[in-house]
């Protein structure tokens, strides 16, 4: 009886070392699929995001846009991929632990980070580690600073904040520009740096520039009485649309309308539960990605997304599905030369090859998006204005 | 003129700290313990609140109503699970379990009702009134929470200092052992003052979004925070110094940004803060009370 309970107990202890040897078995969180068709078949995207805290409307957006992409590109039959989202919680340190889960997991391409602060520290890791990296919305230059593997697929901070200056100098060049902006994220003030610095050059009259950081992000009376005070009939908020809400908001009970001008992370603000669009009229922004776009690309993203999510898509939502597809079609474009058993620092080669070499993605951020050896993609911002609670491009 | 417009401003986000402040203050006045998660509570009665004019359809003041029972009801819950087992245990261990408990309510917030922010609408209405032909606006919800704040001060002040409960609260605060020989309840008295603090926190959950009408689970955690701070600034413990704190600090918050720098107008708070503990250690209201061996 004893020895027999001991042979079973010798052959579990068996069955787990080849279990162990077998070292692209999945772990960790993630879609679980058996070990033998993870290892073979299916190229292993990792990511990091906020999908809880203060920050998770964007990580959880980004998850759902790239689980879409990729539960559409696994029904087509050919390359199959599994997405694997970790929680950084908006925290560099906690991005940097989840970035080790998804080494572990045997990520062989990497979504990079939601936001930018988790960003800036996974990219430092993903570069030492030759992983390559694709970011759906982490917008800081910093990001890429010296690494030559991370690549985004938003536009990286200072291209809005000068794209907005040259649009209303083009457009407004009477216009008298106040400037809220959030000082202590590293967002709001990216693009107000370069906002500023093209606006000085553009001779941009700006009679107003008040902030507010995290902790104050209630109370605008100030701000607005600065800009109402100063004569501003054209307010620049390069903020989150929370916070623009609630300017609106409190502008709107003082009697004061001016025209506002938002970026990309003024998106969102239309779907913002209970608010009342009326206050958002005549909001203008610079954005790749508007939900009610009629081209086909975007009319068939809005309605997969809201069958399988319920909501109206974001910009974040978007740029997550725009990046599972850019990898996918440079895969197809590599011939063959990016398998499923390659390791990640051969796949990061091909790809940095690919993504340098002329290569062209159209998606629902954008049609014909390149990218530099920065990283940085260049594609067309269009301008929209919000008319009757819905976006409008402007003429 | 626009200095009195800033004044207005800064007197009902004041108000705002103020009666959160109240909560602060009596907890700490008699369980003397910081109930950290008094700022979550807030953000309950605000969600509350929400869904009861949202979803259910319910008149505001039904909505209010609700609130307050609600997060009456979650105070006493957290005081008996989470605070009462450790009446006897170190007061750091008390704090870190009014943490543990804050996050809790965040993360739980953020399950049942999503981290998409929500917005508000306000109680009262949009309702403003131009005043010196027109060149400053006072809203109505600013007025009706300097108003309940008023309000809300003379209750509390009859009731510890006039009713039967109000006195077995002082008495608890003042000496709990004495207290219990004399016949009182203490665990009775601090479920009670719980159920005082939160009930508050549920009509500045309600005031707050109204004011600023976007809620998300970490509504409460700033304000609370604030309130904290005017708590001790005016002294904590004492209930006209909560709401001398909280009017101030609201005021030096909104001036700070005006006239100073909206980069710094959290740091002037503070500074400020500092400055009055350095001359009065037990804040502006507060008493010494010398520790008997």
């Amino acid at each position: 009886m004893k020895k027999s309970l001991l042979t079973m107990v010798a052959v579990v202890l068996c069955l787990c070392m080849f279990a162990g040897c077998s070292t692209d078995a999945p772990s960790g969180g993630g879609t679980q699929t058996d070990a033998e068709t993870a290892s073979n078949e299916v190229f292993k995207i990792g990511a990091t995001g906020p999908l809880t805290g203060g920050a998770a409307i964007y990580g959880i957006a980004a998850k759902q846009g790239a689980e879409l992409a990729a539960a559409e590109i696994n029904a087509l039959g050919g390359l199959q991929f599994e997405i694997n989202y970790q929680d950084d919680e908006h925290d560099a340190e906690k991005a940097v632990n989840a970035y080790n889960a998804l080494q572990d997991w045997g990520m062989q391409i990497f979504l990079s980070s939601v936001t930018s602060t988790p960003a800036v520290a996974t990219a430092v890791e993903a570069f030492e580690d030759r992983v390559f990296g694709l970011t759906p919305s982490a917008s800081s230059t910093a990001v890429l600073e010296g690494n030559d593997n991370i690549y985004q697929m938003c536009f990286a901070d200072p291209n809005q904040g000068s794209a907005t200056a040259q649009y209303v100098a083009d457009n407004y060049p009477e216009a008298v520009v106040a400037v809220i902006y959030k000082n202590d994220d590293v967002y709001s003030k990216g693009v107000y740096d370069t906002f500023a610095a093209a606006a000085k050059e553009l001779e941009l009259n700006i009679v107003s520039e008040t902030t507010f950081t995290e902790d104050s992000q209630q109370d605008f009376s100030v701000q607005i009485a600065d800009a109402q005070n100063a004569g501003a009939d054209f307010v620049f908020l390069p903020m989150y649309y929370q916070p623009a809400s609630l300017i609106f908001a409190q502008a709107n009970a003082v009697g004061y309308n001016p025209t506002y001008f938002g970026i990309d992370g003024m998106d969102g603000i239309l779907t913002l539960e209970g608010f009342d669009t009326s206050l958002a009229e005549g909001v203008m922004l610079l954005t790749p990605f508007s939900a009610d776009a009629q081209d086909d690309k975007t009319v068939n993203f809005v309605t997969k997304y809201q069958e399988q999510y319920g909501e109206t898509p974001n910009q974040f939502a978007a740029d997550g599905y725009d990046c599972v597809y850019a990898i996918y079609e440079a895969i197809q474009s590599s011939d063959g030369a990016i398998t499923v058993d390659m390791e990640a620092p051969a796949i990061c080669e091909e790809l940095i090859a690919i993504f340098n070499g002329g290569f062209s993605f159209d998606g629902v951020t954008g049609a014909g998006m390149t990218w530099n050896e920065n990283g940085e993609v260049s594609k067309s911002p269009t301008a929209v204005v919000i008319q009757d609670g819905v976006y409008v491009g402007v003429k | 003129m626009a200095f009195l417009s800033h004044l207005i401003s800064g007197i009902s986000l004041g108000s705002v700290y103020a009666i959160i402040a109240l909560g602060y203050t009596m907890v700490y006045g008699i369980a003397k313990m910081l109930n950290f998660a008094h700022g979550d509570v807030i953000m309950v009665g605000g969600y509350v609140s929400f869904f009861a004019a949202s979803a259910w359809g319910l008149h505001p003041v039904l909505g209010l109503l609700l609130a307050i029972t609600v997060c009456t009801v979650l105070g006493v819950a957290i005081e008996r699970f989470a605070y009462k087992p450790l009446r006897q245990a170190a007061s750091l261990a008390v704090l870190i379990t009014a943490i543990g408990v804050s996050y809790f309510l965040q993360n739980a917030a953020q399950i049942l009702w999503s981290s998409n922010p929500k917005v508000f609408s306000s109680i009262v209405g949009n309702t403003n009134f131009p005043m010196l032909d027109g060149r400053i606006t006072v809203s109505l919800i600013a007025l009706a929470t300097v108003g309940a704040c008023i309000v809300i001060m003379i209750l509390l002040t009859w009731f510890t200092g006039k009713t039967r409960m109000g006195k077995a609260m002082r008495a608890c605060s003042e000496d709990k052992a004495a207290a219990q020989l004399m016949g009182i309840s203490v665990d009775f008295v601090i479920s009670v003052t719980f159920a005082v603090g939160s009930a508050l926190a549920a009509v500045a959950g309600v005031l707050l979004c109204s004011m600023y009408p976007t809620l998300t689970p970490t509504t409460g955690a700033m304000p609370g925070i604030k309130a904290f701070t005017a708590a001790v600034f005016g002294g904590i413990g004492s209930i006209p110094g909560a709401m001398l704190g909280g009017i101030l600090l609201g005021i030096i918050e909104i001036m700070g940004k005006a006239y100073i720098s909206t980069q710094l107008s959290d740091a002037i708070v503070f500074a400020v803060l500092i400055i009055v503990l350095l001359l009065k250690p037990f804040g502006l209201l507060g008493r010494h009370v010398t520790e008997k061996v």
